[in-house]
């Protein structure tokens, strides 16, 4: 069972989520650039889409990393999964250590940005998902 | 090591301390959802190679609770950079 692929493709949920919490993403957006400029200048405006692009990269890489590995086996599924967490955070740290180095971070609007579009983008989302057999994934009428 | 030491200012002491706890702190959050994401993967599996007919709802299920899992994860990240010197 291992070394099979688990599903045929179809299934292939996890690509849409993300692409529909990525299209919220923009929507929120305009909300999170405008405290930001308004708050803290440039460097705020700059820090919050720094975050924005983090979340949406984050969600649309972590969808990549199971969709290709559940094509590849079970074994292939956990590791990607528990290595992509631990890389995605490497690459997320890297990125913002490269910018607060060049000075133009403002950490503020950048944590509040990071930390509410994740969690509420998901919440949002939650209600928009189908736990069903009949449509896994988003909901048809959604 | 100690010369080093005695040769700091407090100052540069207290920054030199910060950096070591945001980076000590950043790695402890980390371990939660390391642990939360392995659970939540490792029961997604077991359904699947149960009901592999029901793999997409199960796969549905297991992006969001590592999504909501790594949410953790960034807190401690964002704690981190506000902390960082």
């Amino acid at each position: 069972m291992n070394g099979v692929p688990i599903v045929d493709d179809p299934t292939a949920t996890e690509g849409a989520i993300a692409r529909d919490l990525t299209r919220r993403a923009t929507w929120v957006a305009p909300v999170f650039l405008l405290a930001g400029v308004l708050g803290w200048g440039i460097d705020g405006l700059l820090s919050s889409a720094l975050a924005l692009v983090l979340v949406a990269v984050n969600f649309r890489l972590g969808a990549a990393i199971i969709s290709r590995a559940a094509q590849i086996s079970i074994n292939a599924l956990y590791g990607a999964v528990l290595g992509g967490y631990v890389a995605r955070l490497a690459l997320m740290t890297a990125v913002v250590l490269t910018v607060k180095a060049i000075g133009l971070l403002a950490t503020v609007p950048f944590a509040i940005t990071l930390l509410v579009t994740h969690l509420g983008l998901l919440a949002w989302e939650s209600r928009h998902v189908a736990m069903t057999l009949a449509a896994p994934g988003l909901k048809p009428t959604k | 090591m100690l010369n080093v030491l005695a040769q700091t200012g407090p100052g540069e002491m207290l920054e030199g301390l910060k950096a070591i706890g945001a980076g000590l702190g950043y790695g402890l959050a980390a371990i939660g959802p390391g642990v939360g994401i392995g659970t939540v993967v490792g029961n997604a599996i077991s359904a699947m190679a149960r009901q592999p007919e029901s793999a997409g709802m199960v796969r549905t299920t297991m992006f969001l609770g590592i999504a909501f899992t790594e949410a953790l994860a960034l807190i401690g990240f964002v704690v981190f950079i506000l902390l960082l010197p």
